[in-house]
């Protein structure tokens, strides 16, 4: 039992802070912040597998975040399926068209790869904006009310719950992946890839399967606002998200879960935070960006952890 | 038949040959050492053995398999592993970790089984980390067990990497300067290790600059010069060979 | 059939000079510091707008020109001396969220003081449309390709004949080494972005005129002119170049013959099609690595 607690120490600190968090909930706009907050952390949590742990960058996610969305929004309300069934679809062919683009391009390094993720968001971003009898174009669409079972997620509410929900189950699905031997080889081929190929690591494919599940987490959120929001829009899948969801990551803290989550959750409030100085925004956001990067480059929560753990140990 | 044999092997870098026309093979069972002068290509010639780079022409059989170009990995299961010069240590991780990534090959790794991490696998995790410790005991690492690997000194890194490519299992491992950087005591160790290594049964190769150790416990040593083979022999014929006496006096001396 | 042929061409000679001088700036900072400056679309902005402003102000053209190159410059030289160096051992992840870091905060100053408006030069040498075998070419087309084609000669001038670049070239292959034999590294990744400032700057003032400028128009930019320097070989400044024109060519044509909403996305096609083929660009050296 202690060794449960001790395993999922962060876990029970975050459901508790959900199951509280409604307490300063105090209206719909409040619980529509969290609520996004929610979902970007959900695809933060999986980015960072990919960014964090396995130490490959990808400029391209929030194409699978939309991806998502869209298979949503087309298979509920043009085709009628039912929504879990639509989610289900979407994250699959996420998966298997994350797993084609992935085969050939985690081959390259660095700056290569961060060129061509870029490259392959730019595209299908472009695609959902100009086929616009299947999308809806710039215009967008939207998806059939989020029902299960015969209920039918509404108020807010309902969709702080059920984003709770999902959030703490991409949060012990990472946990648990990176504790084993896949989350070993990924961190391995991070620390030193020639060194975890002759150990007999097959690196290649275990990139390609952190990218196919981290664009399967992101598709999964994607189902899920395309639910809650009014109108999917080919903006949640431009290059600009998908840099929001890489400094996300980056910011809250690299190779750390919990990072993850602070980090989507902080970068979610700001641009509320910041809506009274509209106009310094970008300034203040792009400062932030830079002057976490030089200043703890490791991202906030490991920044503290080791802070703390010095204090600890004099 | 040999467990390793190379033919006339050769490896060059834009238009300079680190590994000329080399034949030579190793048998089952022995601790073969390579010796020779900084920059004589030893380390090279174990980038080609374990796939990390590939032979410009020539020939590399591991276990009667041609094994030219086939990637580390493969190689890997096929039973070869080794340890390098410049440490690949994963930095990132604990010091058992590490270790535990050696014993990937032989462990279960399905993507259901570990995203939920299903009571077999966290059994299989658990007596994962229980032989681990073990093989940081055998290889003198005891008091590491709780480390995190980029808190340990260089001599232990590198006894560390001995015990990550041991936990695969391998027939075949290379050693490249196990010894170097450490002091007397841990360099006697290590000449233990490698000792009880080779009493195991594992075909060990080793590539050192300290003489005695390579003396000591070789059975048969190859002599590298300018990237070609300068002699080979037993410890006793080498240290009378007049070729190498004047290579080595020539660059030492 | 040819003279349309030859319309594609000149348009995307015209924009492929433009990702050429940005993906010039790219490589030669990349040399520099193996850092991917992704404000590079903002110098092009900065140029460009800048000159509006003080045209607008009553300075002359040639002068305001001047003026606005050098405002650009300084603005490379701040980010390289506050943001880049402080940073420097920073992993690849973390550098290129400082610099997309930069390019946001840029183009959040950008909008603060110069507003959200799209901006215009005149052109130079005024708008009738010369004939070239049946097609039309704008003057301001010609200045776009002469002043890139002039700037990449300096360039390549100053790479392989004066000690300045030479030494930026020594850092490029070896910074440890270029350092030991008395190069001042520091002093070399300031002038790499000032260097790249200056031709985003001059980029962005040309071609003003055809394209107009706001706060935003450096995103696509940027990421053309990284296309560029990535599609030849990053680092490799020939290449940048020939990646630039060779982009600008296949959009124009894209968008002639296919379909002008899928010009971007053709565009970054070949791109990926490129790298799967040749993971290191069309003249990039093939890495290994070394253990
Ligand atoms: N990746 C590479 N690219 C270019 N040259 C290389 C490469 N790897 C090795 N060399 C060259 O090959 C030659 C042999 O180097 P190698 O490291 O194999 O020597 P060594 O015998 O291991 O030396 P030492 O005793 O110092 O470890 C050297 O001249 C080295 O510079
Ligand atoms: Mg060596």
């Amino acid at each position: 039992m202690n060794a449960i607690l001790q395993r999922h120490r962060g876990l029970i600190i975050l459901a508790a802070l959900i199951a509280l968090l409604p307490l300063a909930l105090r209206n719909d706009y409040h619980y529509d912040v969290a609520i996004n907050a929610g979902l970007n952390a959900i695809v933060v949590v999986g980015l960072n597998l990919l960014i964090g742990y396995a130490g490959q960058i990808s400029l391209g996610h929030a194409a699978f975040f939309g991806l998502g969305a869209y298979a949503s929004a087309i298979l509920t309300s043009t085709y009628g399926w039912p929504v879990l069934g639509a989610m289900a679809m979407g994250t699959v062919i996420v998966g298997i068209l994350a797993y084609v683009i992935a085969r050939p391009i985690l081959r390259l390094k660095g700056h290569y790869l961060a060129m061509a993720t870029l490259g392959i968001g730019v595209i299908i971003s472009i695609v959902l904006n100009t086929e616009a009898q299947v999308t809806g174009g710039p215009d967008g669409m939207s998806a059939a009310p989020f029902t299960i079972l015969g209920y039918t997620f509404a108020s807010e509410q309902s969709w702080y719950w059920l984003v709770g929900g999902s959030l703490l189950l991409a949060v012990w699905l990472a946990s648990n992946l990176i504790d084993s031997p896949i989350g070993r080889a990924l961190r391995a081929l991070h620390g030193a890839e020639v060194g975890a190929r002759v150990v007999g690591i097959d690196t290649t494919s275990y990139k390609v399967l952190i990218f196919v599940v981290s664009a399967m987490f992101a598709s999964f959120a994607g189902s899920l606002f395309a639910h809650h929001t009014p109108t999917v829009t080919p903006s949640i899948l431009g290059f600009t998200k998908s840099v929001e969801f890489v400094v996300m990551a980056v910011f809250g803290g690299m190779a750390s879960t919990m990072g993850s989550v602070l980090g989507a959750v902080i970068m979610t409030l700001l641009p509320n935070a910041l809506a009274a100085f509209e106009d310094f925004e970008p300034i203040i956001l792009g400062g932030i960006m830079m002057g976490t990067m030089i200043f703890m480059p490791k991202g906030l929560v490991p920044t503290i952890a080791k802070k703390l753990r010095r204090k600890e140990a004099p | 038949m040999s467990l390793l044999k190379v033919t006339n092997l050769t490896k060059s870098f834009g238009g300079v040959s680190a590994i000329r026309d080399l034949s030579f093979s190793i048998e089952a069972g022995t601790i073969h050492s390579i010796i020779g002068p900084n920059g004589a290509g030893k380390t090279t010639l174990f980038n080609l053995i374990t796939g990390v780079y590939t032979p410009s022409s020539g020939a590399v059989r591991f276990n009667d398999r041609e094994i030219g170009g086939v990637e580390p990995h493969k190689l890997a299961e096929l039973g070869m592993n080794r340890t390098f010069q410049n440490l690949q240590i994963f930095h990132n991780m604990s010091a058992v970790e590490n270790v535990m990534v050696g014993a990937h090959l032989h462990l279960q790794k399905g993507l259901l089984q570990s995203l939920l991490r299903l009571p077999s696998l966290a059994r299989s995790e658990r007596q994962t980390r229980d032989h681990c410790w073990e093989l940081m005991d055998f290889v003198g690492l005891a008091q590491y067990r709780h480390a995190e690997a980029n808190a340990m000194s260089y001599g232990a890194l590198k006894r560390l990497e001995i015990a990550r490519a041991l936990a695969a299992k391998p027939k075949l491992l290379l050693l490249d300067e196990p010894a170097a950087g450490l002091n007397d005591t841990e360099t006697r160790e290590v000449d233990e290790v490698i000792k009880r290594i080779a009493a195991q049964g594992i075909t060990v190769v080793l590539v050192e600059h300290d003489m005695k150790m390579v003396m000591g416990i070789s059975d048969h040593i190859l002599v590298l010069d300018y990237g070609a083979k300068l002699a080979e022999g037993t410890p006793a014929e080498i240290r009378s060979n007049p070729d190498v006496i004047a290579a080595y006096l020539g660059t030492v001396g | 059939m040819i003279e349309s042929m030859i319309q594609y061409m000149l348009a995307g000679l015209t924009s492929g000079a433009i990702y050429a001088l940005v993906g010039l700036g790219f490589s030669i900072i990349y040399n520099a510091s193996h850092v991917i400056n992704f404000a590079q679309g903002e110098f092009i902005v900065i140029g460009g707008i800048s000159t509006v402003a003080l045209l607008a102000a009553g300075v002359p053209l040639p002068l305001a020109i001047v003026l606005a190159t050098l405002v650009t410059m300084l603005v490379g030289l701040a980010l390289a001396k506050f943001a880049i160096q402080p940073a420097r051992d920073a992993d690849v992840v973390a550098l290129i969220i400082i610099t997309i870091g930069a390019s946001i905060f840029l183009r959040g100053v950008v909008q603060l003081v110069f507003g959200k408006d799209i901006h215009s030069l005149p052109a130079f040498s005024g708008e009738t449309p010369l004939n070239l075998m049946g097609a039309t070419l704008m003057p301001q087309s010609l200045w776009v390709m002469g002043v890139s084609s002039a700037l990449i000669v300096v360039i390549a001038w100053f790479f392989n004949a004066t000690l300045a670049g030479k030494a930026m070239l020594a850092t490029a292959y070896n910074a440890l080494a270029a350092r030991l034999m008395g190069v001042n590294t520091k002093w070399v990744l300031l002038s790499s972005f000032a260097l790249s400032a200056l031709l985003g700057a001059v980029g962005g003032i040309v071609v003003t005129p055809i394209t107009f400028v706001s706060y935003e128009s450096g995103i696509m930019l940027g990421l053309k002119g990284f296309s560029a320097a990535v599609l030849g070989g990053l680092g490799n400044g020939i290449g940048a170049v020939a990646g630039g024109l060779i982009l600008g060519i296949v959009e124009a044509l894209s968008a002639g013959y296919l379909s002008s909403a899928y010009k971007d996305a053709i565009a970054f096609i070949i791109i990926l099609v490129v790298l799967v083929l040749r993971p290191n660009g069309l003249f990039g050296k093939k890495g290994i690595d070394r253990v």
